[in-house]
């Protein structure tokens, strides 16, 4: 079979994955530079990660963040897969395209309409039970949870697709009940499929600007607001310093994740 | 029939399987949205919840108010129809500039070795896993009037006068497509990857030219890849918040800063909820494509592992 043109492939790939790469590199590149001005280069720094390490309130916002992210990407693995399970292994059900439409509206509706619905949800809730529940972190790790959720259930869903559905169905045959089934065959399958589920979770509740900002209380500001409040106005350069350790973090991260996936694909 | 055991198991297993994730999300997205819908019908007023409520039981009487205040309000002032346009003209032009940017990349990635084909993948994916607030930030450096950009171009000698960029369109342009490429590249590359590349042999034997085979074999095949891609990019797109409000201008009018505005800085929460209600009902066609891709696509794969 004739094999792609090479020329525009090269160009194709370069400029595209050089669109996606620069922005990035530049901020890295800018981290290190010495200058408050951050668009001249005036020399070799570590000062802004010096800073970085220093600011309580960002620190304080990032334990903040990674709290509710660890409890976000647990809850939305465990929703998720089942939500997940059910599309790949249910079939038909009456009320399909809905359970469809709404296990997948969180990957396309706006977040601001996400935002302003589970606001309302939650006012509603407390004005009918008088709940005083409202604190901002919970609200923003349910609200993350329902957001995350979609993604994970894509996840899942795909995955247990392909599993081989011979060996579910030997174990049922040999009598196995169908829930040890799925604790015991199904999900040590997925296991990679869970933690690359959860990872993707976590980075989504971790960047959430918008629905946190309807879904925070007083006192609670998730590392996203925090920055966004900084940024919406122009650059600050201790938040460069933030993304290229926020980055670096992430790469090895999927690196890693990708491997382990990789090795368990290629193992069954 | 063991091979449908799994479709039809007792169905009270079958019910508890399905019932409890469909509920929680009738719970926690229906309603929700429900609810939107039902604020938006119901006037400002100084309290806690900011709104009226719309049924009142009062002499034995059940009066039901609806307040068009926000709606009347949304097509009659020329702003909001303005705004509205421009969401969706903005919104539009970046899945076009997708589409342009994203289709030969999903492409090339699809056809490359599966080695290097994982390499590319992992390209388009890390960035979908870092910060796009972090990511968008990132432009604010390049455009800005002593910025990267405008420094390269000043530097060689291209221009004289610092382009104004940051604060435009054309930045806010610049950071949808750039936030929202890999969404549009992830669903078409998992199209083509699966292309039956007998098919292009045949066009091929045929005596069909390469982009004869491409016009008439890949790019009708990869059409519900577009089309999924295209929705990924389209509908989040036109209800944006954070990319207009960092890079665009004061000028750059997007519905979702709008309602943004009406919510936070005006504390008007039914025209919070009509626009947002207005928007979805744009929405509408797309979404309903959209879902109905996925339902088809699910269902599909689902009933020919039934058969």
């Amino acid at each position: 079979m004739a094999k792609p043109d090479s020329r525009l492939r090269a160009l194709a790939l370069g400029l595209g994955y050089a669109f996606l790469y620069v922005p990035i590199l530049v901020l890295m590149v800018l981290s290190f530079n010495d200058s408050a001005m951050m668009t001249t280069w005036t020399g070799f720094s570590l000062r802004w990660y010096h800073e970085l390490f220093s600011d309580r309130a960002l620190l304080e916002a990032a334990r903040l963040s990674l709290i509710i992210a660890a409890f976000t990407a647990t809850a939305a693995v465990v929703v998720g897969t089942w939500v997940g399970y059910v599309l790949a292994r249910m079939g038909r059900f009456r009320g399909f395209a809905l359970f469809v439409g709404l296990a997948s509206a969180p990957l396309v509706i706006p977040e601001v309409v996400l935002g302003i619905s589970l606001l309302l949800m939650f006012v509603e809730l407390s004005d009918l039970f008088g709940w005083e529940g409202s604190n901002g972190a919970f609200t923003i790790w349910v609200g993350h949870v329902i957001l995350s959720m979609a993604y994970v259930s894509v996840i899942i869903q795909s995955r247990v697709r392909d599993l081989d559905r011979s060996l579910e169905e030997a174990a049922l045959d040999l009598g196995a009940p169908p829930l040890k089934v799925f604790f015991q065959i199904v999900l040590p399958l997925i296991a990679p499929a869970l933690v690359a589920a959860w990872l993707l979770a976590f980075t989504l509740s971790l960047d959430d600007v918008v629905i946190a900002s309807f879904l925070t209380g007083p006192g609670h500001t998730t590392l996203p607001l925090e920055v966004f409040s900084r940024v919406r106005l122009g650059l600050k350069p201790e938040i460069n310093a933030l993304a290229t350790l926020f980055m670096l973090l992430v790469a090895i991260f999927v690196v890693v994740a990708h491997r382990v996936q990789n090795r368990k694909g290629a193992s069954t | 029939m063991k091979l449908d055991f799994l479709h039809a198991p007792p169905s009270w297993r079958r019910v508890l399987t399905i019932a409890p994730p469909f509920v929680w999300l009738i719970l926690f997205l229906l309603v929700p949205f429900l609810l939107v819908l039902k604020i938006s019908f119901a006037d400002l007023e100084f309290g806690i919840p900011p709104y009226t409520a719309l049924a009142e039981f009062s002499d034995h009487t059940l009066r039901l108010v609806l307040n068009l205040r926000g709606y009347a309000l949304l097509f009659t002032d020329s702003l909001y129809v303005a705004t509205y346009l421009h969401s969706v003209k903005m919104a539009a032009i970046t899945t076009l500039c997708c589409i342009l940017i994203g289709y030969p990349m999903a492409y090339y990635i699809a056809r490359s070795e599966p080695a290097t084909r994982s390499l590319l993948l992992i390209g388009v994916i890390l960035p979908f896993w870092t910060s796009l607030l972090l990511r968008v930030y990132a432009w604010i450096g390049i455009l800005r009037n002593d910025g990267l950009l405008n420094n390269l171009l000043m530097g060689i000698g291209l221009i004289d006068q610092p382009l104004e960029i940051y604060r435009t369109d054309l930045a806010v342009y610049i950071g949808l497509v750039y936030a929202y490429l890999p969404f549009f590249i992830l669903p078409l590359y998992a199209n083509l990857v699966k292309l039956d590349t007998r098919l292009l042999e045949a066009a091929y034997d045929l005596g069909a030219k390469p982009w004869q085979a491409f016009l008439s074999v890949t790019l009708p095949l990869s059409m519900p890849g577009v089309i999924a891609g295209a929705m990924l990019v389209f509908i989040p797109s036109v209800g944006e918040f954070v990319i207009p409000e960092m890079l665009g201008g004061a000028d750059t009018l997007m519905i979702g800063r709008v309602m943004w505005t009406e919510f936070f800085n005006n504390s008007d929460w039914p025209m919070a909820a009509a626009v947002t209600c207005v928007m979805v009902m744009l929405l509408l066609v797309p979404l309903v494509l959209f879902q109905y891709g996925q339902t088809r696509e699910l269902g599909m794969r689902g009933g020919r592992r039934n058969g």
